[in-house]
């Protein structure tokens, strides 16, 4: 028996995670659609997994320097991304 | 007295009379539930189906679980966002979900020097938070545009090492990396590329770094395309030979394509440029993802992805235009609409006073405010709610109706005025108010214009034709806040303007508003 590539068992991922992706995002308001797009924008910076691999494991100084320089900006973009986010969405919260 | 005692449907909707099934059932209903589960699951693994401690984070298997469960909790912050009560706990979801997936890699048996890690973490976090806290909410949509740039860049900065060093990573060694993961990478280092210059571009167009107008040459397109082609085709021999200057130069190459793609669009279509690139992004993950092979990588690049190409979808047919229309560009500059190729005729219009405004709406019964790009240039808001406030005082019906592709990303709109402090009830879209200006007597279009036109249904000429408007016409008086009589972005002459039962008021958004409220308080 033949194993399954792991390309096949990504795509499997890949295109369910779309249609996840699909029906959450329709029912997503109208009205918060900027914390969607701030958010969305923090998590797509889970790059930072692949970033902190090259970073901490590599054994080439230049590709430590790729690593250390991709964890930085990918870090910029989680705290600043959560942090505009909740700024928005504290002003959407009902004020008594 | 009948109804009190029924069962409440939503909470129990299946039969709930065997115990263990209304245990399970309990448990898996609430998400919370759900994640102790795993959570509990997770332990087991820990001190019961591994040998020793140490091996538990060595672990392969536990690692790309607690990736799923990230992933899982991405799902959830994005599904908090349905409406605001649960944005909140959504976007905690989305942080604890960002954490486990931080420590889970930190804590790699491959791991094993920390001092650039830390560096850039602690460095990034910092920046990070202090852009965050800055940030002026008009200011958004070129913050989230350099955010974007960011993660095409660092997407670039992977793939390159990916390539320099793939043992790091688990997928071969340099010289004998499989052709599916070098084409991975490629296409992962040229959407990254793409979307790190493209964003920039964006980025400087909404800074008012550059021209917001559309920048075109003769020969664009055809440029484009060939870059294109070439792209594609270094991509298929780069895969083939696995050689690192064809990877540079298949990045320098994406770098100059994504300049050139945003280059020629112009101001008003940012809103779907910055979709288009939030989509962008996700997928350049999604392709780092498929590299590695991991798994929640591929997950939470096709959410982003999808996010944005929906988000870029509903941006368009706010414009009614299709994305190729966009991408290819130029919009706004060349247009032969009827209005913009002749001379300039000038037409009576009716310019009113802060007073004469304030008169009418303190009269009226209703007000519905459409506010555009205008009134976040002035920073008018706070002003504006102030206004709406007194009115609300005297007893009008104030609301505020908003146009899907209103200001310069997705809800900008909403988001400003919920910075004043307007309540969120008082905001509506489209097509939930769109009916109600038949019985409004005011309409007050502050810093808007080309949204509430009529020749997108009238006129069959106008570049704007089939965009879906505000009704605004249809209030029995409309009031114009504007800073001159020049047309909307597209070029368009707005009819509206010219009729009787319109009111010019000229000048910057927040300074009429402070006169009104000024007339108002007399």
């Amino acid at each position: 028996m033949i194993a399954t590539s792991p390309f096949i068992i990504g795509l499997t991922v890949f295109v369910l995670a779309v249609f996840v992706g699909y029906y959450v995002v329709w029912k997503v308001t109208p009205a918060l659609h900027s914390p969607l797009m701030a958010v969305t924008n923090a998590v797509s910076s889970v790059i930072i997994v692949g970033a902190i691999l090259a970073a901490g494991s590599a054994q080439d100084l230049t590709t430590q320097l790729f690593g250390g320089l991709a964890v930085f900006m990918a870090s910029i973009n989680i705290f600043g991304g959560f942090m505009v986010t909740r700024r928005m969405l504290d002003m959407f919260q009902a004020k008594k | 007295m009948q109804d009190k005692k029924e069962p409440k449907l939503d909470q129990h909707p299946l039969p709930v009379g065997n115990p263990m099934m209304a245990f399970i059932y309990t448990y898996l209903y609430d998400k919370k539930f759900a994640f102790g589960g795993l959570f509990l699951a997770t332990c087991i693994w820990f001190f019961f189906l591994t040998d020793t401690p140490q091996s538990v984070v060595h672990d392969p298997n536990l690692t790309a679980l607690l990736y799923l469960g990230a992933g899982t909790l991405f799902i959830l912050a994005l599904q908090g966002l349905s409406s605001a009560k649960t944005s909140m706990q959504g976007l905690k979801y989305g942080m604890w979900g960002m954490g486990i997936a931080v420590v889970m890699t930190l804590f790699s048996p491959v791991v094993t020097s920390y001092g650039w890690i830390l560096a850039g973490i602690i460095g990034g976090g910092f920046v990070g938070t202090v852009i965050a806290k800055k940030i002026q909410m008009t200011a958004l949509p070129q913050l989230v545009a350099g955010f974007h740039s960011l993660v095409g860049l660092a997407a670039v900065f992977v793939a390159a090492a990916a390539l320099r060093e793939p043992a790091a990573f688990g997928i071969g060694q340099v010289g004998s990396i499989a052709m599916g993961s070098l084409v991975e990478m490629g296409l992962g280092v040229a959407i990254g590329a793409i979307t790190f210059t493209g964003s920039l571009v964006a980025f400087a167009k909404l800074q008012g770094l550059v021209s917001g107008n559309p920048l075109t040459f003769p020969g664009q397109h055809l440029l484009n395309a060939l870059l294109g082609v070439t792209l594609v085709g270094l991509l298929i021999l780069f895969a083939g030979s696995e050689s690192h200057t064809l990877f540079w130069a298949l990045t320098a190459l994406s770098f100059l394509l994504g300049f050139l793609l945003i280059l020629p669009i112009g101001g008003a279509d940012m809103p779907v440029v910055i979709s288009m690139l939030n989509s962008y992004s996700g997928w350049a993950a999604a392709g780092i993802g498929f590299t590695l092979g991991n798994s929640l990588l591929i997950i939470t690049g096709a959410l982003v992805g999808a996010s944005g190409a929906i988000l870029s979808y509903i941006m368009c047919k706010g414009m009614n235009r299709s994305i190729f229309n966009i991408i290819l560009g130029g919009f706004g500059g060349d247009v032969a609409g009827p209005a913009a190729a002749g001379a300039k005729e000038q037409r009576p219009f009716k310019a009113g006073s802060a007073e004469d405004a304030g008169f009418i709406m303190k009269n009226a019964q209703s007000v519905i405010i459409v506010p555009g790009y205008g009134m976040a240039v002035a920073q008018a808001q706070h002003a504006l709610r102030e206004m709406a406030d007194i009115l609300k005082k005297e007893g009008v019906n104030v609301r505020y109706a908003i146009h899907p592709v209103a200001g310069r990303m997705p809800g900008h709109m909403n988001v400003l005025l919920a910075e004043a402090n307007v309540p969120y009830d008082d905001v509506l879209e489209l097509e939930d108010i769109n009916r109600d200006f038949g019985v409004t007597d005011v309409a007050f279009v502050i810093g808007a214009n080309d949204v509430t036109n009529p020749a997108a249904k009238t006129d069959t000429t106008s570049p704007i034709y089939g965009m879906p408007i505000l009704d605004v016409d249809k209030a029995k008086t409309v009031i114009f806040v504007k800073r001159s009589m020049s047309p909307g972005y597209a070029g368009v002459d707005n009819e509206l303007f010219y009729r009787d039962n319109t009111l010019m008021l000229f000048g910057d958004a927040k300074k009429v508003c402070e006169e009104v409220i000024k007339a108002l308080e007399e």
